[in-house]
């Protein structure tokens, strides 16, 4: 009877446990059509403005919407703008809403919070900056227009407010966008054509969204993040899955509805079943770097950085991060093949048969002593240590004295930016890669500049580079904006500010039953329908 | 008995407070930082140094330490520096799938290893001992990970008998609730299976060969009864404290098995903040382990005194 009784009672207190941690309420979801989506990776920050995460941007295009947008001819559309003017002398921007804008919370969008927004943005992102540095002034003129007054023409205003990737210039309430762009927001209320629900959000596992019915697209078809934005289920799920193998397996028993990016070495286990489709819908895939630091020998020689461009084969980076030739492919070009930037002056250093005399030559040239070079990896990252193990097996084929330091990401991201020599805890190369929006021009291509100890990781000091790059901001005529992109790629052959070592595109998969996925740069989850 | 665990109760301060210091420490001096994950890829050096300063990541150790340790003596753990959200919210909204993993696979072990032990220590030295044996060695050396995709593999994808991933809360139902643990339990519960029904066995042995169990034989009683009310009691003492010792075998395990069945726990909150360089969630987590056992040895120590009344406090 003790017993008995000691048993019931440890049943209540387990029961009573499990309850305490909110486990006993009933959840109303079960009968909207829900979307199960799985993530590149964990939504652990609130704030696009506040960190350049990709899947912070990604989670800014649910639930925020921005003034303008480019579209995949990459021209620049309205978004949450309805019409806009330009003064002759071209210094002048009058902005006028669309009608019935609203933010989650039913409050309409106003000018104020427009501006707001711009300006906490203009602190963090480099084409902000460079916006904010020639503007006079931003003025609301009613509850639907204001003006943005520059100092001198600026031809990349519209672009500058339309940029696709991180950071993207999204429009918040002024209460929250007055928040020190170095402080993270906490609120999620935007206008965008989801809700998200902050309550349901469990870090490192779920993120949940609604439907905005609020929300009131444009008519235009969708084209990228321009265009109409018409959400076709009631609710999404973001489930994070950290094991790539066990996404897969979700993914075929039909547990989730769509898995954003597909390691290549699964792509043949998943291509066998019927019920599931593998695309690419990435139009403009990521770019891989391979970054150098400029500031301490062998590297700080130009002529070092020259003898790998005829050591790097991008057939065999692309193989080492794609894992199939239809996943990767060589981009001999400073700026991301396949958008307008796109240069092909002088890739023949990179397209040409490999010449290891070559390399040898120049780096006898440079003085090489047999200096230690340390390339940074992260092993953790599949993409960037596929990268370094390449790299040091061609270091090593011309006699250089190479070494791997392997650690994880967040160990590679401190260590690259320790600016002492080797010996105290520097580095000589890391590799990364980039979304392709992320260099399509050489206002936002960073890896490209040459502002010393202000650039970025590795430093290179370039004033050539930045002439031109100044020069191609002032151009108001594309083709002249086009040649000058490709001076700055003939002398970034010269200097090496990096070396793009292939293009890739990880592949998305999903259940039959899911349809209208955008080919685009960014996951939308707009769109799509789930039968 | 009462003033023994009074005693004890107030010795897991200092221990407590010796674990913040080193966990403290060893994170202040593993390289990472977490302004730099923040800032991604794109930011430059003096980007991070702003979101460093802005997240006091600049002070001085012991300031640091000073602060977050007077926070954590009024209760507070912190705000996780990535989602600022309150370090207590992040374990409480892990602690139920946790809790319920762990105690699924403390049951699924007791209930299956115990009798293992018990069979094969009474059969020792034939077939059924050695098949005991021979599992115990195999689920002792498999690792967790490979079993788990073993049986997501069979019970899941092939069967499609159980989900691959997830949690589902008790509020759900209680079956779509334990269907979600019973494949976790069992890859994380088998090398524990293992380690009790070693354990067990061995002690079962050295109490078989007692004089006071050849007696009771010799009084005719059954042999369940000699091995269950006689043997088992008095070989109970080492098989808790292995059961004790496993609970630390358990947190480490929960990492990997939580990971691998995308079970949103304490295990994968602690790896992803590690990664991150999340520090007030790792220091929150350590300390909540480090607590756990210590109270759960302490309960180890005070069942001593029921399975054998001699051991006095």
């Amino acid at each position: 009877m003790f017993a008995n009784r000691r048993s019931a009672l440890a049943a209540l207190w387990l029961v009573s446990a499990l309850a305490g941690s909110g486990l006993l309420t009933v959840s109303a979801a079960a009968q909207q059509k829900t979307l199960k989506f799985v993530p590149e990776a964990d939504l652990r920050s609130l704030d696009p403005i506040w960190t350049t995460a990709y899947i912070t941007r990604n989670y800014g295009y649910m639930v925020y919407d921005t003034l303008f947008a480019v579209n995949e001819k990459f021209e620049v559309q309205p978004q949450m703008v309805e019409t806009w003017t330009l003064s002759d002398d071209k210094l002048s921007y009058k902005f006028t809403l669309r009608d019935g804008l609203k933010w989650h919370d039913g409050q309409p969008v106003r000018p104020i919070d427009c501006i707001a927004s711009i300006e906490r943005w203009a602190k963090r992102d480099a084409l902000g900056q460079k916006l904010a540095d020639l503007t006079d002034s931003w003025t609301p003129i009613d509850d639907k227009a204001f003006t943005l007054k520059l100092k001198k023409p600026f031809p990349l205003t519209l672009d500058a407010l339309a940029k696709p990737s991180s950071n993207v210039p999204f429009i918040m309430p002024e209460r929250v966008a007055k928040t020190d762009a170095f402080t993270q927001i906490t609120e999620s209320i935007g206008s965008g054509p989801f809700k998200m629900v902050k309550e349901e959000w469990v870090p490192g596992n779920k993120v949940v969204f609604v439907k905005n019915t609020d929300y009131q697209p444009r008519k235009e078809a969708p084209s990228w993040a321009s265009g109409a934005k018409i959400v076709k289920v009631d609710r999404v799920e973001w489930v994070y899955i950290p094991d790539s193998a066990t996404a897969a397996a979700a993914l075929n028993a039909g547990e989730v509805d769509w898995w954003q990016m597909v390691p290549p070495d699964l792509v043949p286990l998943l291509a066998k079943n019927k019920d599931i489709k593998v695309e690419n819908t990435d139009p403009l895939g990521s770019i891989g770097l391979l970054r150098f630091n400029q500031l301490h020998p062998p590297f700080n020689n130009p002529k070092m950085r020259q003898a790998l461009l005829y050591l790097v084969n991008q057939q065999d980076y692309a193989l080492a991060i794609a894992g199939d030739a239809k996943q990767g492919k060589p981009c001999p070009s400073f700026f991301t093949c396949g958008s307008p930037a796109e240069s092909k002056v002088g890739s023949q250093v990179l397209t040409g048969k490999r010449d290891l005399a070559k390399a040898k030559q120049l780096i006898q040239e440079a003085g090489y002593k047999g200096e230690k070079i340390v390339i940074l990896s992260a092993t953790d990252q599949p993409i960037v240590h596929s990268q370094g193990l390449v790299t040091l097996e061609i270091l090593k084929s011309a006699g250089l004295n190479a070494e791997l330091a392997a650690n994880d990401w967040g160990t590679l991201i401190n260590r690259r930016a320790v600016k002492e020599p080797i010996d105290k805890g520097g580095w000589n190369i890391f590799h990364t890669w980039l979304v392709g929006p992320d260099m399509t021009n050489p206002a936002i291509n960073y890896p490209m500049r040459g502002v010393g100890e202000k650039s970025w990781f590795g430093w290179p000091t370039d004033p050539k580079m930045e002439d031109l790059r100044n020069a191609w901001f002032d151009a108001t005529d594309p083709g002249q904006q086009k040649q000058l992109i490709d001076a700055m790629q003939e002398h970034g052959w010269e200097t090496v500010p990096f070396i793009p070592t292939a293009q890739f595109v990880i592949p998305t998969a999903y259940r039959a039953n899911v349809s209208g996925l955008l080919i685009s740069p960014v996951a939308f989850l707009w769109n799509v329908e789930k039968k | 008995m009462l003033g023994y665990t009074i005693r004890r109760l107030l010795a897991t301060i200092p221990v407590i407070g010796m674990v913040a210091l080193f966990v403290f420490s060893l994170l202040y001096l593993t390289p990472g930082d977490p302004a730099a994950v923040i800032a991604g890829d794109i930011a430059t050096v003096e980007d991070i140094e702003r979101i460093r300063q802005n997240l006091g990541l600049d002070q001085p150790f012991l300031t640091r330490f000073w602060v977050w340790a007077a926070a954590v003596l009024q209760g507070d753990l912190g705000i996780s520096i990535f989602t600022n959200l309150p370090v207590t919210q992040l374990i409480g909204q892990r602690v139920g799938p946790t809790l319920s993993l762990a105690l699924c696979t403390l049951l699924v072990a007791v209930l299956v290893a115990v009798p293992m032990g018990v069979i094969a220590a009474w059969k020792a030295g034939r077939i059924l001992d050695r098949l005991v044996m021979l599992f115990s060695v195999a689920g002792f050396s498999m690792p967790v990970f490979v079993l788990a995709y073993v049986l997501i593999y069979l019970f899941a994808i092939d069967l499609d008998w159980l989900p691959v991933q997830g949690y589902t809360p008790l509020r759900d139902g209680f079956w779509p609730w334990l269907s979600h643990l019973i494949l976790p339990s069992i890859a994380l519960g088998t090398i524990y299976i293992a380690l009790i029904a070693r354990i067990t066995r061995a002690a079962m042995l050295e109490v078989l060969a007692q004089d006071y169990v050849r007696t009771a034989h010799a009084k005719g009683l059954a042999p369940s009864a000699v091995l269950m009310g006689h043997a088992l009691k008095n070989a109970a003492v080492p098989i808790v404290t292995i059961i004790g010792i496993g609970v630390a075998l358990l947190i480490s395990g929960v990492v990997v098995t939580e990971s691998v069945f995308a079970i949103p726990g304490i295990g994968r909150l602690t790896v992803d903040a590690i990664l991150r360089r999340d520090y007030p969630i790792i220091q929150g987590v350590i300390l909540l382990f480090s607590t756990v056992y210590v109270l759960v040895n302490l309960a180890v120590d005070l069942s001593y005194r029921f399975f054998d009344p001699r051991i006095q406090y």
